[in-house]
């Protein structure tokens, strides 16, 4: 494997690690103003990602510095050419990060209020606009022979994108709920369960739609062939089980499959895209590779010996804060958010 | 206005918010830490007391750091494209591994060390704002190698129509950097303690003598008063320096029209910056090369010799900062700077010296005085990226061959306009609430703790 390919998968894997963790996290916002009656229950949602979301969301600062890293000429494309898309999701991020840390430092019904409405729209949006975002990189966007995307916000609309978009959306909700049923108790974990047992069709549903839709729209499926292999298999199966898993209420196996669900869509994804890493719709010459956007082999050499001392590095101690902190959270305990 | 005027326009309000909120975390975390690490020491309840109330307010801060964060980390491929393109060989690389070392570690043990009270030991509890501070101040270093970069380009060769890194060694060990990095850092120790100092001269007044503030107050002025000790003298190395490398910085900075030898510093200079000539000035004879080199004698170029010098280099072109902009900044910058370490040293003589027994007026001085260190931050890094104009990248790509090709005035002014007013807005709020847990009583913090569990748990 030459250095660009492996960090194309170096990409891969930070995407993977940020949409199957802040993908729960996201899904908590969502649910966070319907599944919390009142203050101390919406507090208890909030307090069972309150020690992770800040973390959660560095793996998309790093996956961004990635790629600004290893293949500049992505990470400038891809963040001039969906600008205002991106204004809007920086708008929900900015908005979302400080309502978690504001919300409960003011004992006021309407303060509290409002902050949670920030935190479901500040999730809402990012966890419905990567999907978009995701899929009109694969389905392909004008972009000239320069690497200039040439469309406007509205290219980025399309059936495609916008049925990606609530596919991503249901996704993370579902994921968010089963991560819930895992974290909360009593009560709350009663309705967890619920949400998440409503939420298994449509979500498997729409990715199934999305995923048809992707024969149509991309070249995805004539790349990939008629059996498009394990992977993308092995991701439709695991949706497919978490309704029966919920059922029985192995909600912990119902995580580890939504998990797979969003790595193995993610690993697809890429896999359908190699070596491309944005796709021409103008012309597919033009479409942007690990090749034509990267950076010199030495930075990317740099940039590998890094990766391969840090990030395992990262990896265990982030897996210990989730040891630490695996208890349930009860609204009869002391709350610090 | 153009796509790049407002794209300037945005660059600088994002980035200016943004580092209102960064010295407090850079500084406040460290002094949290010792706070914290005087009561794991000590055991004495007044340490643990100051460690949350002041741990409170940080994390108000910290809040919106981390959120503007992200917008300035887009912002390079959002706004400045072909910078990106340009640069992205070099300049991404200690963008990722900023996230990868110290991001990482900065929000996962700030995770833990909030939530973590009582549910792990504490000496690990400890370990974890320490990891915090070092997290942060990590980030720092790497940010700034990127920046130094952009000072003065070290480790790399132009070839593909880019900049590309020869010695990735050589970009961290820029000698930009490591003066940059301790002035940064000392400012944010300044900006820390006099934030500590105010609030504590505050708190005293209101609530009379506590222990907590006594110890605050006293940690506060001897903290702001080394960081201010020392930014000043790290800015004189890093001035001297800022001569050799960037010499049209050190000649906007002083409105130094034509080379001198030996050359005199401008005290005040009301100048006509379109035909280059001073309109009225009052001048102090060899003091420039005195802060140049050490010695009162020794050329410093003036605007018009380098200007010349630049064009037979770089070809037909304006390379003239916005002189103005540059000499005043620079002088508020200096001017704060000075009065920041007058105010501490007073605050920290008095301390040993009268055991609290101040002049009311002289706790007013010192309440307002918080203002001073963001007046020196925001002026000297306004000094640091417009002095170095035209440039992007000293000498080698400019800010007008930077910005996105393909994102338009509407699509500029639009972020422009809505990050403004989010930001004006969070200000509004994050002022609210620092108000409010700045001025509370600190006694009352564990009193609200315990109160807020018992009635959890008699309504169980």
């Amino acid at each position: 494997m030459d250095l660009n390919t492996i960090w194309f998968v170096l990409i891969a894997v930070l995407f993977i690690g940020f949409f199957f963790l802040e993908g729960f996290d996201y899904g908590v916002g969502i649910l966070l103003p319907f599944l919390g009656k009142e203050d101390r229950e919406r507090r208890a949602i909030i307090n069972s990602i309150g020690t992770f979301w800040d973390g959660n969301e560095v793996w998309m600062l790093t996956a961004g510095g990635a790629m600004f890293a290893a293949f500049p000429n992505w990470y400038a494309t891809l963040f001039s050419g969906f600008y205002l898309a991106l204004v809007v999701m920086l708008l929900a991020l900015i908005a979302r990060g400080v309502a978690f840390e504001y919300r409960s430092k003011k004992d006021d019904p309407v303060w509290r209020n409002r902050w949670d409405w920030v935190i479901f729209a500040g999730s809402f949006i990012p966890a419905l606009l990567w999907g978009v975002a995701i899929s009109n990189i694969i389905r392909g966007v004008p972009i000239d022979d320069k690497m200039n995307f040439t469309g406007n916000f509205f290219t980025l609309l399309n059936p495609y994108s916008l049925i990606g978009g609530i596919a991503s959306l249901l996704l993370f909700t579902l994921h968010g709920s089963i991560f819930l049923s895992l974290k909360l108790s009593d009560n709350l974990l009663d309705g967890a369960r619920k949400v998440a047992k409503k939420l298994w069709l449509p979500a498997t549903i729409l990715l199934f739609i999305y995923v048809i839709l992707g024969y149509f729209e991309t070249d995805m499926f004539s790349k990939l062939g008629v059996n498009p292999g394990v992977i993308p298999i092995l991701a439709g199966l695991a949706i497919l089980s978490v309704g029966y898993l919920l059922k029985i209420q192995k909600e912990g196996w119902a995580f580890v499959m939504t998990g797979i669900t969003i790595a193995f869509s993610t690993i697809t994804i890429f896999m359908g895209l190699f070596p491309r890493v944005m796709v021409s719709s103008t012309n597919p010459d033009w479409s942007l590779t690990i090749y034509n956007a990267s950076s010199s082999p030495y930075t990317l050499k740099v940039m590998t010996i890094v990766a391969v001392i840090f990030v395992p590095i990262v990896l265990a101690y982030q897996a210990w804060s989730y040891w630490i902190f695996r208890k349930r959270v009860s609204t009869k305990q002391k709350l610090e958010y | 206005m153009d796509a790049l005027t407002l794209a300037r326009w945005q660059f600088a309000i994002t980035t200016v918010y943004h580092f209102f909120f960064v010295p407090i975390t850079l500084g406040l975390s460290i002094a949290v830490a010792i706070m914290q690490t005087a009561y794991y020491r000590t055991g004495n309840e007044s340490y643990k007391k100051m460690t949350k109330f002041w741990g409170k307010l940080f994390l108000i801060n910290f809040a919106i750091g981390v959120v503007t964060g992200i917008v300035q980390e887009f912002q390079f491929g959002m706004n400045w494209s072909q910078y990106s393109r340009f640069m992205g060989d070099i300049f991404g690389a200690p963008l990722a591994v900023e996230a990868l070392l110290a991001f990482f570690m900065e929000s996962t043990f700030l995770g833990i060390w909030i939530f973590g009270w009582d549910k792990i030991s504490k000496k690990f509890h400890l370990a974890a704002i320490w990891l915090v501070a070092i997290g942060s101040n990590l980030s720092a270093i790497w940010i700034l190698a990127a920046n130094s970069f952009m000072q003065q380009p070290v480790g790399y060769a132009v070839r593909n129509g880019r900049a590309e890194m020869t010695d990735f060694f050589a970009i961290i060990t820029n000698g930009h950097l490591w003066v940059q990095f301790p002035h940064v850092f000392f400012g944010a120790v300044a900006t820390a303690g006099f934030l500590i100092l105010s609030i504590s001269a505050y708190q005293l007044v209101k609530k009379g003598k506590h222990e907590v503030f006594t110890k605050s107050f006293k940690f506060g002025a001897i903290y702001a008063f080394v960081g201010s000790l020392l930014v000043i003298l790290v800015g004189h190395s890093q001035a001297q320096y800022m001569v050799k490398i960037q010499p049209m910085k050190m000649a906007a900075a002083e409105a130094l029209w034509e080379s001198e030898n030996p050359a005199s510093m401008s005290l005040f200079t009301f100048g006509d910056e379109k035909n280059r000539k001073d309109v009225f000035a009052i001048k102090i004879p060899g003091a420039l090369s005195f802060l140049a080199y050490n010695k009162f004698d020794g050329e410093v170029k003036g605007i018009k010799n380098l200007q010349k010098e630049e064009e037979e280099k770089f070809g037909p072109g304006d390379y003239v900062p916005p002189v103005a902009v540059s000499y005043w900044t620079f002088r508020i910058m200096v001017g704060a700077g000075f009065l920041m370490l007058l105010i501490t040293l007073l605050s920290t003589i008095q301390v040993f010296k009268s055991k609290f027994e101040f002049k009311p007026i002289w706790y007013k001085i010192v309440f307002w005085s918080m203002v001073l260190p963001w007046i020196a931050n925001t002026t000297g890094w306004l000094f640091t990226e417009i002095a170095r104009q035209p440039w992007t990248v000293f000498g080698l790509f400019k800010t007008a061959d930077s910005v996105s090709n393909t994102v338009s005035a509407g699509e500029v002014g639009f972020s422009l306009v809505a990050y403004t007013l989010i930001y004006a807005v969070l200000m509004i709020i994050m002022i609210g609430l620092m108000k409010k847990y700045a001025t509370r009583d600190v006694d009352e913090i564990e009193k609200e703790e315990k109160e807020i569990d018992n009635s959890v748990l008699s309504k169980a």
